[in-house]
């Protein structure tokens, strides 16, 4: 039993589905539990009030964002390596959910700015290298729109995504070097001694886990579509072939 | 791999090569910024290195299309890829060529656009040397973009879109060193970045565009 078996499209859609109703309903409970738990049941900071509760959607939505684009990055390899087309179809099909995923990070983010910052936008290395994610995934899906030859695309797109990622890597650098931040530093450490309190970082966790389980399942089940959708197409090429 | 670089140049130069198209828009460019922000000199003396930079990224990015979409079109791209020389050499020397008809003509230009700008004195020879490092990037980084979208109808706007983000860390790295020397600071660390992602990104991307021809042209 090999993991490469799920190579196979199948294989993967038979597997995928089973796994899939379990994935939905768990993460969608983490999420509703994280979620509630995290609004509702905690206390208020004491200099940030209840804004500091945004937290819980804004830590797993960035989490996502750039654990989207590791994926892709991975599937990118394993489609330029071994050419299975289930792995290149899983990265153009988790594209628009990291993307998704950037937006809500930012977003949430300058909500949250706005009150404690005094500022919806600062050009903070954070927050800056989180918009320079959000235009390698808008190139990154344009590229795949703009082929109409499918393994073309996944080829170009499959480059485009290790390439972006070594530039993604070093803006990070570049812009920290840039300007000093205004955000705060990695709050969930291991290492570190000024972490966030446990009863913010408990339901932190269980919406990080229901996010994470969120991200693979859309990722399966957009998989599954794609997967579909270019079966359709070669039915109806066989079919103009024979008519 | 010099006949091809003398080729190259040569079409950049004659009739309808676009060659020197490069440098009006960046005086064009230039000269809009005072009508966009105000003629303050102070202003424009603080802004001056960053608009410089802006303004020959967007010169450059503008000549990548031409890049290689003629010789795709006419199908010299075909020969080139069948000819002994690797496809590697080949993108090295395009981008070469590129940098000689767009790159180079900009950072000569740029000490008298800094004129229009009112550059600081100090600022001068830093801009020429942060342009000098960093246009050849652009130029690599830009072969990389083109021949990702040479199959492509109307890739012009799809190539800005790819080829943009690339470019932060040449961008921020050329502009600050820029910007520093204008201000009488210290620009080694910029600097060294700048040249770094330069000898890094000449060294690599060639790869990375042959790959991507080759994917193309199949």
């Amino acid at each position: 039993m090999s993991i490469w078996e799920y190579a196979n499209p199948r294989k993967f859609l038979q597997t995928s589905e089973r796994v899939m109703p379990v994935l939905w309903v768990s993460s969608g409970l983490l999420m509703a539990v994280g979620l509630i738990w995290g609004f509702f049941f905690t206390p208020d900071d004491y200099r940030q009030g209840s804004t500091v509760k945004i937290i819980f959607l804004h830590v797993p939505a960035a989490l996502m964002a750039i654990n989207a684009w590791f994926m892709m990055l991975v599937a990118s390899l394993i489609w330029v390596i071994r050419r299975h087309h289930v792995s290149a179809l899983a990265a153009k099909a988790a594209a628009p959910v990291g993307i998704v995923m950037t937006l809500i990070a930012l977003a949430t983010g300058a909500i949250w700015g706005q009150p404690m910052w005094g500022t919806w936008w600062a050009w903070d290395p954070r927050l800056t290298s989180f918009l320079v994610l959000f235009l390698f995934y808008l190139g990154y899906i344009a590229l795949w729109e703009a082929i109409e030859d499918p393994d073309t695309a996944a080829d170009l797109t499959a480059i485009l995504c290790l390439v972006g990622t070594v530039f993604a890597v070093l803006s990070r650098y570049a812009v920290n070097f840039w300007n000093q931040g205004l955000h705060q530093g990695a709050s969930l450490s291991l290492d570190e001694k000024e972490n966030v309190a446990d009863a913010f970082s408990n339901p932190l966790y269980v919406c990080m886990v229901g996010f994470g389980l969120f991200f693979v399942a859309m990722v399966f089940y957009r998989t599954g579509t794609e997967i579909r959708a270019r079966r359709i197409k070669a039915l109806m090429a066989r079919e103009r072939q024979e008519a | 791999m010099i006949a091809l670089l003398m080729r190259d140049l040569r079409l950049a130069v004659r009739a309808g090569g676009g060659f020197g198209l490069g440098l009006a828009f960046f005086l064009i460019v230039t000269v809009m910024v005072p009508f966009s922000v105000g003629p303050e000199s102070d202003l424009l003396a603080r802004i001056a290195p960053g608009v410089l930079w802006l303004g020959a990224l967007l010169s450059c990015l503008l000549s990548l299309d031409r890049l290689l979409a003629l010789d795709w079109e006419d199908g010299s791209l075909d020969l080139l890829a069948t000819a002994p020389l690797p496809l590697e050499a080949v993108v090295s020397i395009k981008a070469l060529a590129h940098w000689i008809t767009t790159g180079l003509p900009l950072v000569l230009a740029a000490p008298v656009l800094g004129v229009l700008l009112n550059l600081p004195l100090a600022g001068f020879k830093w801009v020429v040397i942060s342009l000098l490092l960093g246009t050849p990037a652009l130029s690599v980084i830009g072969t990389f973009g083109a021949a990702l979208t040479v199959g492509l109808k109307r890739g012009g706007l799809l190539l800005s879109l790819l080829v943009m983000p690339l470019y932060v860390p040449t961008l921020i790295f050329g502009a600050e060193a820029a910007r520093r020397g204008a201000m009488g600071m210290a620009v080694e660390t910029p600097l060294l970045m700048l040249a770094g992602i330069s000898a890094g990104v000449i060294a690599l991307m060639p790869f990375a565009s042959a790959a991507v021809l080759r994917i193309n042209l199949r």
